[in-house]
């Protein structure tokens, strides 16, 4: 079984190095990259089939028995979250090939393309609290890489602002481990769920709590400790902003989600309302900022924040369903999100600029990219038949149902806000005649570009569309992987054995 | 032992947020330091800090003779030491690498991501320093 959950992080590390040694020669590295991604997909899909089968899967690393080595754990929010991963890492790689010049490629593109494809998946599969803080740092130090690779004035000045606001959530992070283990003297999920129930002090598991919530709130780019996400995604090339957008802050609510169902569920009362609180300010705070921009990419950037206050919602409200919300807004979001970012790239090519007021015209130029920022657009606002409306129907579903009408309607105000800022991006980029008259056109763009560009973006907004009109398998799946969460037995089964 | 450090925890941290308040980076990067050292302190701390042997099992045995100390948080800081250490110098070249650029080091005058207007006509190629 060890293979099958260690090649999603074994693949990408061994990708990296190959791209290393061959850096040097031109174009290798992006069919290693591509290469690379079918293989992380091909092994996602084998795990995922795998948890399908036969339930929670675990391994032991080195061979230690459980709560004493590290370990990897699948269960199907694991798996789900490193086949969309690998599903991302793909798109972004294909698209890659005609968004990264050369010189990025040269400096090691590729190679830190890869650390970041395995530091996610090694931080999605770990089954231990210290082990999840090195996958973050291999995570964060791939993307710092990212974020500055060929120093342009904006990507320094957007890179110093998020190396030093996740490094401060690092060392958060760290204190709330060691608080941790000197409480319960383990660091192993599964053996952490059952040994927070003997612990007397639960004042100090609460305030713990506290800590990791704003350790992983500052990844997950939460309410009051967002700021360095829409200082620094608009800066470095599109790809590079779309895998960052898809995946590095649902790390940070996949953390949450796993941390608040699992280990930290002592005091729901406390910490869940606090998420609550966040959740609700964050929808908030992220559209209004997106109402004010006026740069695509940076739009883009502050509904990344406020989307994120969703996902949070669902798992503070703490149902069943809220939860089976949760993990369908993350698998949708990601996809979605990373498409946006995508079609930006493509649009500032056309059109010369991620400036709202110097572009126009695309609607009657380029009909067919129009329709493709049309369906993730619409769906990240939530109109009926897209991803977008069913994850959104489930939160306000399971709000109402508990009776929080205040957060359902705040839920649906922000998506009609939602809708506000995507019209205006449609109405400045798509629908106004281009300021300086130009006619952008697709045909325009070299032919081999072309595609490289558009088979991503037309692949994730097919999958939209097609999680749109079929929701319920994947509704279905959700449903699973929420109760898996809810009562985390087998998990622990899993992970320590039969005994407990 | 306890006594001592726990406060000396507490001392770094208030150091370092005084230190990270300041608009200098360099200032900033300081805090972070002691930050992490505070962090590192903090899991040692709390593994629990007793007058006990090296966790060595002697020759011809299968577990040590007499109570050893427990060596996992050790473990775990040092590890966190290390990887602290391979991101403070990464910072510490992004901020020299951002002084010889941008041409500051004070992060309020860095406004070359995010410009100050917010009207529709700033040409986002162009940062300036106010």
């Amino acid at each position: 079984m060890s293979w099958l959950l260690s090649l999603p992080i074994v693949l990408p590390f061994a990708m990296a190095i190959l791209a290393f040694l061959f850096r040097a020669n031109g174009r290798s590295g992006r069919w290693l990259s591509i290469g690379g991604s079918v293989l992380l997909l091909a092994a996602a899909v084998g795990l995922m089939i795998a948890v399908l089968q036969r339930g929670v899967i675990a391994a032991q690393m080195g061979g230690w028995p459980a709560p004493f080595g590290i370990t990897l754990v699948a269960d199907l929010l694991s798996a789900v979250m490193v086949v969309i991963t690998a599903i991302i890492g793909l798109a972004v790689a294909i698209y890659a090939l005609a968004d990264i010049d050369a010189r990025r490629e040269a400096l090691g593109y590729h190679v830190l393309f890869q650390v970041l494809l395995a530091g996610v998946s090694g931080a999605f599969l770990t089954g231990d609290l210290f082990n999840l803080y090195v996958w973050f740092e291999v995570m964060l130090i791939a993307s710092f890489g990212l974020l500055v690779l060929g120093g342009d004035k904006e990507q320094l000045d957007g890179g110093i602002k998020y190396v030093a606001l996740n490094l401060v959530s690092t060392a958060m992070f760290l204190s709330g481990i060691g608080m941790l283990y000197g409480l319960t003297g383990t660091l192993n999920m599964a053996d952490l769920h059952l040994a927070v129930r003997d612990v007397e002090n639960t004042g100090l598991l609460t305030v713990i709590a506290v800590l990791f919530i704003v350790a992983f709130g500052v990844k997950a780019a939460v309410f009051p400790l967002f700021f360095w996400l829409p200082a620094s995604y608009h800066t470095p090339p599109v790809a590079i902003s779309a895998i960052f957008a898809g995946l590095l802050t649902k790390v940070g609510v996949y953390a949450l989600i796993r941390m608040f169902t699992m280990v930290f569920t002592q005091d729901i009362g406390y910490t869940h309302g606090l998420l609550l609180a966040i959740a609700v300010l964050t929808m908030i705070t992220g559209v209004l900022g997106a109402a004010a921009q006026n740069e695509f990419r940076k739009i883009l950037s502050f509904h990344i924040v406020s989307q994120i206050g969703y996902m949070v919602l669902g798992l503070a409200l703490y149902t069943p369903l809220a939860l089976v919300g949760a993990v369908f807004y993350l698998v949708h979001h990601i996809i979605v999100k990373a498409n946006l970012f995508l079609v930006s790239g493509i649009a500032k090519r056309l059109t010369g600029s991620f400036n709202l007021a110097a572009v126009g015209g695309l609607y009657k130029s380029s009909p067919l990219l129009a329709v493709l920022f049309l369906v993730p657009a619409f769906s990240l606002a939530g109109f009926p038949p897209l991803s977008g409306f069913w994850a959104k129907f489930l939160l306000v579903k399971a709000s109402l149902d508990i009776g929080a009408y205040l957060v359902a309607g705040t839920a649906l105000l922000v998506g009609i806000l939602t809708v506000f800022s995507m019209t205006k991006i449609w109405a400045e980029v798509f629908w106004k005649p281009h300021p300086e008259d130009v006619a952008p056109a697709l045909r325009l763009v070299e032919r081999g570009n072309l595609t490289a560009l558009l088979v991503p973006v037309t692949g994730l907004a097919v999958m939209t569309v097609m999680i749109g009109f079929f929701p319920e398998p994947f509704i279905g799946f959700a449903e699973r992987a929420a109760a898996q969460l809810l009562d985390p037995t087998g998990y622990v089964t899993a992970v320590l054995g039969a005994s407990p | 032992m306890e006594t001592v450090l726990a406060p000396l925890v507490g001392i770094l941290v208030a150091a370092s947020v005084y230190l990270m308040l300041a608009r200098n980076l360099i200032r900033f990067l300081f805090g972070l330091v002691l930050l992490s050292n505070a962090a590192n302190l903090t899991i040692f701390i709390a593994g629990g800090l007793t007058p006990a042997m090296p966790p060595l099992v002697p020759e011809g045995l299968a577990r040590p003779a007499e109570v050893v100390a427990n060596a996992l948080p050790q473990a775990l800081v040092l590890t966190a030491i290390v990887i602290g250490f391979g991101l403070l110098a990464f910072a510490l070249v992004l901020v020299y690498r951002g002084y010889r650029v941008l041409g500051t080091l004070d992060s309020d005058a860095m406004r070359f991501a995010e410009p100050d207007e917010i009207a529709p006509d700033t040409s986002r190629s162009e940062g300036r320093v106010p």
